[in-house]
């Protein structure tokens, strides 16, 4: 897999997704992102591992902790991800649009 | 028309503006009537929403269910908490993914704008980091659309 492919599949789990939300926020270890998800550490291991081989995490050793946080790509993928929320919200409002414009024409029929 | 704006305020707020060609009244009833709801309130193309209950009174149901009409789906409920017709709602909602997300605090507000409405949509979260989580996990189907029309174009 390549670069991009390999970020595109670690994005598609919403849990790995939740995971890069919590460290837009700030570093944090595996303990402390076990403990919101409700998972266990070797599942919580498993995703980590998965985005830092796409890049969008990186580790740093602190003595004993190994605290992750966001990578410049990773930050990136975020970004495009919450543009493509915006695309989604976007076409609903579009499609709000018509459905105004045809039931302002149905009235207009009535008359 | 002017485009949708989306923004973060303080730490746990989302807000969320756009401009409609209709009257307050009919831009409200667009949000409140399920035959109407069912029309717009979709994501992506393909995806439909077989099953929605809007109950529109303080304490009444919603109920939205969104489908890919190939067996992938999700649903979302909520309660109304307060009307003032045609110009404002009050509903919190949560989403099924499949665990219920922690519930989000809308309130939606439609003011006349000219010869057209001004809708304002603001959530409150829990916290920060539910907020983090719901824009990145939020709209799942819409998502997963947009994810596969990107890998498309890789």
């Amino acid at each position: 897999m390549d670069g991009l492919d390999a970020q595109f599949a670690a994005l598609a789990d919403p849990t790995r997704r939740a995971i890069l939300a919590r460290l837009s926020l700030g570093e944090a270890t595996v303990n402390e992102l076990a403990d919101p998800f409700e998972m266990s550490q070797p599942a919580i291991s498993q995703h980590l591992k998965v985005l830092e081989a796409a890049g969008l995490i990186v580790r740093r050793v602190d003595g004993t902790r190994r605290p992750r946080r966001l990578s410049t790509t990773g930050i990136e993928a975020m970004d495009q991800w919450l543009a493509m929320l915006r695309t989604a919200l976007e076409k609903n409002y579009d499609r709000l649009d018509q459905v105004l414009a045809a039931t302002h024409k149905k009235k207009g029929e009535k008359r | 028309m002017s485009k949708m704006t989306l923004k973060t305020e303080g730490d746990t707020h989302i807000l969320v503006t756009r401009r409609f060609v209709a009257t307050p009244e009919a831009v409200y009833r667009a949000h409140t009537d399920p035959e109407l709801i069912k029309q717009w309130l979709l994501g992506p193309p393909g995806w439909s929403m077989p099953v929605c209950i809007s109950e529109a009174k303080p304490g009444g149901r919603i109920r939205y269910e969104w489908s890919n009409g190939k067996g992938a789906g999700f649903h979302l409920t909520g309660e109304y908490l307060e009307l003032d017709p045609s110009s404002r709602i009050v509903h919190v909602e949560r989403m099924y993914l499949p665990d219920p997300t922690p519930d989000n605090h809308v309130e939606t507000t439609f003011e006349r704008d000219g010869d057209g409405t001004l809708m304002t949509m603001r959530m409150t979260l829990p916290d920060e980091q539910t907020r983090a989580t719901m824009l990145a996990t939020g709209m799942e189907h819409g998502m997963e659309a947009s994810y596969v029309r990107l890998e498309e174009m890789i």
